[in-house]
């Protein structure tokens, strides 16, 4: 009768119980990361407060296409991230296994979107600490904003491969039958990650993409 | 937290509204709002990230005690920010003491930047 | 006899009961446990390792200051000794100590549950605090750091010609250690607490670990994010903080102050809960103000995000901002004060003994009141215009964190030793022991205020001569302090073996941990227990207890 992996952990008194304390340490997981990223946030605000020309210009040096494009694909793993989670608890294990899968695809598609604008911006020379040769007025003030796009960008991309990792792992675990409800709270959690990464996204758009792009 | 499933159609709505609202700030960027474009732009994104935490992270239906977490954390930040600003943007507002001089920025485009001078 | 004396029981043998201890032996049975109070025990023996450390840098510093010429090591390496001697207290020792050894084994025992929400986790905390504190330790032998604790931009970053990477990236792993278990901890609190037991029926312990794991799961972030940014500006060149690309040194500043501030507070938070608990059991009275005490801890928490700029009066930051930031951090003091009155209010009319939990207790209540009321002056911008950088703030902060947290985490050691260890430790060494802390402590740091107040600056390895007294003064203290410190080192590794076996509840106090005999089960409780009294109930309970 004992299963190979118990469904309630030994100091939990029941399933709810253990669901309710996964959830909410998620939560409080996903409230670290908001100020995790809130330090880079802050310097941003500070140094376009200080320097909205130079802000500008350097905005305009990152492809809005590229970076629309994105967007939406990121939204619509979110999409299917959702569906996922869903299909997961009414028990519909191929469901959710395609949807995890559409999601994998899609978040792999953004970093390889993300790696090519990288590379073009490698070809520019404007990589801070790598090749920075860009001259002109505010040249140290664009280098600045640069600096901002790669590590807002870069932490949030390397964000978005522990995600892959852990959709991955979903997927194998549905595979062999191990999340079928009510013990799918795993995906529920792996989904809440994977749309707080797209929130953080939602923001970095704009913020990085679309300064007085009108000029 | 048991709770009944949202509907399908509820996701798709969800789904399309933010492809319209991705679509909106990038179309609005191109427009001259002065300093509205920055209003607008955080505005939009804020809208968008109320749609995937409450719907797609089903913060509609959680408990009261995890919504005040996640209201918490976006409060913290807030704070984290205003302040923080409040000492960038008010550096220039009392007068320097007698004797002393601001050190000129080497950069003639932006002189609007932050003053080293003491 | 009190009522609260430590109670021998002369027949128990718990050699032959089975509890945590002994359930299993062997090195992958601590290595690889998830039992919360074992965890417990792995913290302790790490943070007494780095306390030592920490304390070995501090006395080769006031060896050194007890000349004016301060000669005893070159002005770079006294840089080094006082960072070194801050990162490891604040980082490796304070900031875990009471949370990661009291707490984790206390919160599962106090709320009634069989461990905490997430095992594994805390296991993972500890090696990534052992995995930070190896990074640290590295960074000392193979030359430390010499930024000062607070790895100011663009110094550490730029100028530095010492081993600030291994060090940042140290401290930065840590931080997740700390993140981690307060996580553990507000998981806990909200989802496993044993039938009956009501947030207001909680221990104020509890309280006030909840206010703690609030700021570092708020606070560390950003912690980490300042420091990850001043490594990539350190490795790559890029100038985040230099002011040669129109970085702004203060925000570096601003992030790493938004969580240090609140640091102090989380290495003050859980000394006064732990004596909260103290004083009602050794006063035989509930706690005067049970809510206000609850609340203050939670209002602590809050109010001390808002504060930060009170160490950047100095520094460029604008008036206007130092202004906000002084008037607040004068809201600040007023949840600790109202604490101090309710403990007071509590011994006033109780039926006081003085066991050596009680005299740090009270040692605590005192010592942090100076320091605290300290706090005040600094907190008023003029002031410190003149005591900013000088020996005034290093005796205040040293007030609170030595006078009032090490006093309160060794009290706690005390309390609990029984419940932990299964054995009583010899009364009369301890409280010797306490009272040699108390006496060296003073003569350590009251001098320090004087010379604060005179104009010492505080990071400089050579004085003016007309100091030398204070100076001497504060050695002589530092190494009776020393010894009072390692005293207990001794007999509490003695009373392992040889120390009278404890009963459930040798102190006659209330809280379910001492429900459970000593040591505990590995599951802690045979059944769930129900909660059905206030948490002090000492009045509405006979003398004699079993």
């Amino acid at each position: 009768m004992s299963e190979a992996h118990a469904a309630v952990a030994h100091q939990f008194e029941g399933l709810e119980q253990q669901r309710d304390a996964a959830t909410l340490a998620m939560w409080i997981f996903l409230v670290t990361e908001v100020m995790f990223f809130g330090g880079l946030f802050t310097g941003y605000a500070i140094y376009r407060a200080s320097y909205p020309e130079a802000f500008a210009a350097g905005s305009r040096l990152c492809e809005v296409n590229l970076g629309a494009i994105n967007t939406v694909v990121l939204i619509t793993s979110s999409f299917t991230m959702a569906l996922a989670v869903r299909a997961a608890a009414a028990g519909r294990s191929r469901a959710a296994i395609v949807c995890l899968v559409l999601t994998l695809g899609l978040g792999a598609t953004f970093l390889g979107i993300k790696f090519l604008e990288y590379a073009h911006k490698y070809e520019e020379h404007i990589v801070p600490g790598l090749n920075f040769t860009y001259s002109g007025p505010s040249a140290r003030q664009i280098e600045l904003f640069i600096c901002f796009y790669f590590g807002m960008t870069g932490l949030h991309a390397l964000h978005m491969i522990i995600g892959l990792v852990v959709v991955t792992v979903m997927v194998i675990f549905t595979a062999r039958g191990r999340l079928a409800p009510p013990k799918d709270t795993p995906i529920e959690i792996t989904g809440l990650y994977w749309h707080f990464v797209d929130i953080v996204w939602i923001f970095l758009f704009p913020l990085l993409y679309l300064v007085d792009v009108h000029r | 937290m048991t709770h009944q499933p949202l509907r399908l159609r509820t996701y798709v709505v969800v789904f399309v509204t933010l492809l319209a609202l991705t679509g909106l700030t990038t179309l609005l960027a191109y427009l001259d709002l002065g300093r509205f474009n920055l209003v607008v732009a955080l505005l939009i994104a804020a809208a968008k990230g109320f749609l995937v935490v409450l719907f797609f992270m089903h913060l509609v239906q959680t408990a009261h005690r995890t919504q005040f977490v996640a209201a918490a954390g976006i409060f913290w930040l807030a704070l984290l920010v205003v302040l923080t600003l409040s000492d960038v943007l008010t550096r220039g507002w009392f007068e320097q003491p007698h004797g002393w001089s601001a050190i000129e920025s080497n950069d003639s485009a932006d002189q609007s930047g932050i003053r080293a001078g003491r | 006899m009190s009522a609260t004396a430590a109670r021998v029981l002369p027949h128990e043998d718990s050699g032959t009961r089975e509890h945590y201890l002994n359930v299993r032996y062997g090195l992958k049975s601590w290595l690889l446990t998830t039992d919360h109070k074992r965890i417990a025990l792995l913290y302790l023996m790490s943070i007494t390792a780095m306390f030592f450390v920490g304390g070995a840098f501090a006395v080769v510093m006031r060896l050194n200051l007890l000349t004016p010429e301060g000669q005893l090591v070159s002005a770079e390496s006294y840089n080094k000794l006082f960072t070194m001697h801050g990162l490891i207290m604040v980082f490796f020792f304070l900031i875990p100590s009471i949370p990661a050894v009291l707490g984790n084994f206390l919160v599962p025992l106090m709320i009634g549950a069989r461990d905490v929400a997430l095992p594994k986790i805390n296991l993972l905390s500890w090696y990534i605090f052992i995995t930070g504190g190896t990074l640290a330790l590295v960074s000392a032998i193979t030359g430390g750091v010499d930024t000062g604790c607070t790895f100011y931009t663009p110094f550490s970053t730029t100028y530095s010609n010492t081993h600030v990477m291994p060090m940042a990236i140290g401290v930065f792993i840590t931080g997740f250690s700390s993140i981690l278990t307060g996580l553990n901890f507000i998981v806990t609190m909200h989802t496993m607490r044993a039938p009956g037991l009501t947030w207001f029926r909680m221990p104020l312990f509890l309280w006030s670990l909840y206010a703690t794991s609030v700021i570092f799961v708020l606070g560390t972030p950003v912690l980490a994010i300042s420091l990850l940014a001043l490594g990539a500006e350190r490795m790559f060149h890029v100038g985040i903080f230099d002011p040669n690309l129109g970085g702004d040194p203060l925000l570096f500043q601003h992030l790493f102050w938004f969580y240090s501030h609140p640091a102090v507070y989380v290495m003050i938070l859980p000394g006064m809960g732990v004596v909260s608990e103290i004083i009602p059991c050794f006063a035989r009275k509930r706690i005067f103000g049970y809510g206000f005490v609850a609340f203050s801890s939670v209002a602590i928490a809050v109010i001390s995000f808002l504060v930060w700029g009170h160490h950047m009066f100095v520094s460029g930051q604008s008036v206007y901002a130092g202004l906000i930031f002084s008037v607040l951090s004068y809201l600040v003091a007023i949840p600790s004060a109202i604490k101090v009155f309710n403990w007071t209010s509590t011994l006033y009319k109780g039926t006081v003994t003085y066991e050596t939990p009680m005299l740090y207790a009270l040692g605590f209540i005192g010592l942090f009141t100076i320091g605290g009321l300290t706090g005040l002056f600094l907190a008023a911008l003029a002031v410190d215009v003149h005591v900013h950088d000088t020996y005034f703030v290093i005796a205040h902060f040293h007030y609170i964190m030595v006078g009032g947290m090490v006093m309160a985490y060794l009290g706690g050691i005390h309390y609990w030793w029984p419940k932990i260890s299964g054995r009583l430790y010899p009364e009369w060494w301890a409280r010797l022991s306490a009272l040699v802390v108390f006496l060296g402590f003073n003569l350590t740091f009251f001098p320090q205020f004087i010379l604060g107040y005179l104009g010492m600056p505080r990071r400089y390895h050579a004085y003016p001569e007309e100091f030398q007294i204070l100076n001497v003064m504060s050695t002589a203290g530092a190494s009776i302090l020393g010894v009072g410190y390692l005293i207990p080192l001794v007999y509490l590794a003695w009373s392992i073996r040889y120390g009278p076996p404890a009963p459930s509840n040798p102190w006659n106090a209330t809280g379910l941990e001492w429900q459970t005999p000593s040591p505990p089960p590995t599951e802690n409780f045979e059944t769930t227990p129900v909660v059905t009294e206030e948490a002090y109930a000492y009045e509405t309970r006979p003398l004699s207890y079993v």
